[in-house]
């Protein structure tokens, strides 16, 4: 199967990468081309298909491998965590969905926030994880972003956000809309300061993150086939009544309609990020972020 | 057609009968006024018992109710002048949408809201207050001529969501949301919001950010209808009535969560039996905030408006 045709299936699924590594031992199978791959194979292909290009879903300290310098991202913010301010019951506790999801990722929230360099240059780094609640954006997440950009205000440098996420945290109720408004507003300030945001969507992003933050940066890059939007494709279906089009909510189909600024490989992403972050750096700054950087790690 | 909720229909059929009882006395000269006063005193009592203890579910049935007034309703009654302005400048008018210049006992304001229809034609124009990116946009537009000439900004939340459809995604819905939300957070003029029936999402919050956000005793607000909830968290639609009591909903809810600053009271019964009534209130309410704001610098309403976000949300830190 070609590029193009994976882009075209149907009904793609939303599968993690890391679920299947312990059963199917070595090998993989491409979801889209049926291709076994070898697991070192994919690895280095950065859990894409090496046969058609279909990109694997992939966890926050992966996409941080991929895109941070080795060794230098440093996690900032790791202590704020959810609550469950509505005592939130559906078919399961909140608190126990919580807990399962630590259990799961090792991560404490939704989103792993953090300073790194990239091929040199320092940036504040969050990379959402869509296995931790479906990446879904609730008070922790909220703050930890606001908080992040406030850093990135603070130490004069870019902010770099990698989405992937359903939408809201529901069990938060109001309080998840309005994360928002809130990661919004900061997210002005930091425009306001003329600092730059990039953000890169990968697959998904939909609902409450897309209609804030991941829809807010500079420039916005998108990994290829990644469902992109604000409602669900099920939602609209139920809506209107009719079959989508072919490659609705995909990264090419908000390309083609202006939405996101370039669809890169997994691949590339890093060399294309660090590009983006070189033209729109003062490097008369660069010299005066190595001295602080250096303050700061001495400090800590 | 009329139409009426399950739970008011004693209430209703309570009312149609005192309403019987005049109008056949009106002709005669039969001195029913103690009847009259009897039965008056029981509807007073029914209207305390079926509206003091209403469920999250039934309250947001009232928020939907279709004689509920909407924006421009709000507008008539004001009697202020109205010049309705139309479309974004990039794509075309949003009926769902309305916005104008509104001079509102004695101030100049931008007055923006959601739109619904009172009739299936009317609504099928309108979308049922849902409005696509080109209405956001539209809001935006407006609110930013007022910014730039120093007037305040209102604005009335009335939707079930904003609108998910093809044409909608297609013309970024989530951006225009999301820069709704990023511009109005620095608008160095007043902002007012009220939430006058019902708070859906995103497609509510796309207008919704402001220095004082009120709310109607009987609308809602809510991250997804309760609907919506139910039929993924719950995984049956038909258990709205428990997602819409889990997400607590209600004005009363909003107020102790600091999401809201005021609850603004409704006539008894619910806004839709007395639009005027309900329109003096939120009148009168709007009109104090937005004097208590007019003294506040453009920086200073800027600082506040986000400082107030930035404290939405519950979170633990180690």
């Amino acid at each position: 199967m070609d590029q193009v045709s994976w882009l075209r299936r149907r009904k793609p699924g939303i599968k993690d990468a890391r679920k299947r590594e312990v059963p199917d031992g070595l090998w993989r199978k491409c979801e889209v081309c049926g291709e076994i791959i070898y697991h070192k194979e994919l690895e280095r292909s950065l859990w894409t298909c090496p046969k058609c290009g279909y990109h694997f879903r992939i966890g926050s300290t992966q996409y941080r491998d991929i895109l941070a310098d080795p060794g230098s991202f440093v996690e900032l913010l790791s202590g704020i965590e959810s609550t469950d301010p509505l005592g939130f019951v559906d078919s399961r506790k909140y608190t126990d969905r919580l807990r399962d999801a630590k259990e799961k990722t090792g991560l404490s929230s939704a989103v792993l926030s953090g300073s790194a360099r990239i091929e040199g240059r320092l940036v504040m780094l969050e990379l959402l994880d869509f296995g931790f609640l479906g990446g879904s954006l609730g008070s922790a997440m909220g703050e930890k972003i606001a908080r992040l950009a406030r850093m990135a205000i603070e130490e004069r440098v870019p902010l770099v956000t990698l989405a992937s996420s359903g939408g809201a945290r529901m069990q938060e109720g109001i309080l998840s809309l309005m994360q928002m408004a809130k990661t919004s507003a900061m997210l002005a300030r930091l425009h306001d300061e003329g600092l730059l945001h990039v953000v890169i969507q990968t697959h998904p992003t939909t609902g409450g993150v897309t209609a804030s933050f991941a829809s807010l940066g500079d420039v916005i890059m998108a990994e290829p086939g990644a469902l992109i939007g604000f409602a669900g494709p099920r939602v609209i279906q139920q809506t209107i009544k009719q079959e989508l089009p072919e490659g609705f909510q995909r990264s090419e189909f908000l390309l083609e309609h202006g939405m996101v600024d370039v669809v890169v490989h997994r691949k590339e992403l890093r060399a294309t990020l660090s590009k983006v972050l070189e033209f729109f750096s003062d490097d008369s700054r660069d010299e005066a972020e190595d001295t602080l950087d250096q303050a700061r790690k001495q400090g800590l | 057609m009329v139409a009426w909720l399950e739970f008011e229909k004693p209430l209703i059929e309570l009312e149609q009968k005192i309403d019987e009882l005049r109008s056949i006395a009106d002709g005669q000269s039969i001195d029913v006024s103690r009847e009259l006063k009897r039965l008056e005193a029981k509807a007073d009592g029914l209207r305390e018992q079926i509206y003091g203890k209403l469920s999250r579910w039934q309250t947001a049935q009232i928020a939907r109710h279709p004689r509920r007034p909407y924006t421009l309703d709000y507008v008539r009654h004001f009697g202020a002048d109205f010049i309705e302005l139309h479309g974004d400048r990039s794509f075309g008018d949003d009926p769902a949408m309305v916005g104008g210049l509104c001079f509102l006992d004695g101030r100049r304001v931008m007055l923006i809201g959601h739109q619904k229809g009172r009739d299936t034609k009317e609504n099928i124009r309108r979308n049922f207050g849902m409005a696509h990116p080109e209405g956001y946009r539209k809001a935006l537009r407006l609110m930013k001529l007022a910014a730039s000439f120093g007037r305040p900004i209102v604005t009335f939340v009335d939707t079930p969501g904003a609108h998910p459809g093809i044409g909608a995604e297609e013309r970024g819905q989530a951006e225009a949301i999301a820069r709704n939300l990023h511009e109005m957070s620095r608008l160095p003029v007043p902002i007012v919001v009220v939430v006058i029936g019902e708070g859906g999402s995103g497609g509510a919050l796309g207008i919704g950010v402001g220095d004082r956000v009120l709310m109607l005793e009987y609308s809602i607000y809510s991250v997804i209808s309760p609907e919506g909830c139910a039929s993924i968290l719950f995984r049956d639609a038909s258990r709205a009535q428990e997602a819409a009591e889990a997400m607590r909903i209600s004005a009363p809810d909003l107020l102790s969560l600091g999401v809201i600053d005021e609850l603004i009271e409704e006539p008894p019964g619910g806004a839709h039996r007395d639009h005027r009534a309900a329109a003096s209130a939120v009148l009168a309410a709007v009109t104090r905030h937005l004097s208590e704001l007019e003294d506040l610098s453009g920086e200073e309403l800027v600082r506040l408006r986000l400082e107030k976000f930035l404290a939405m949300g519950d979170y633990r830190e180690a």
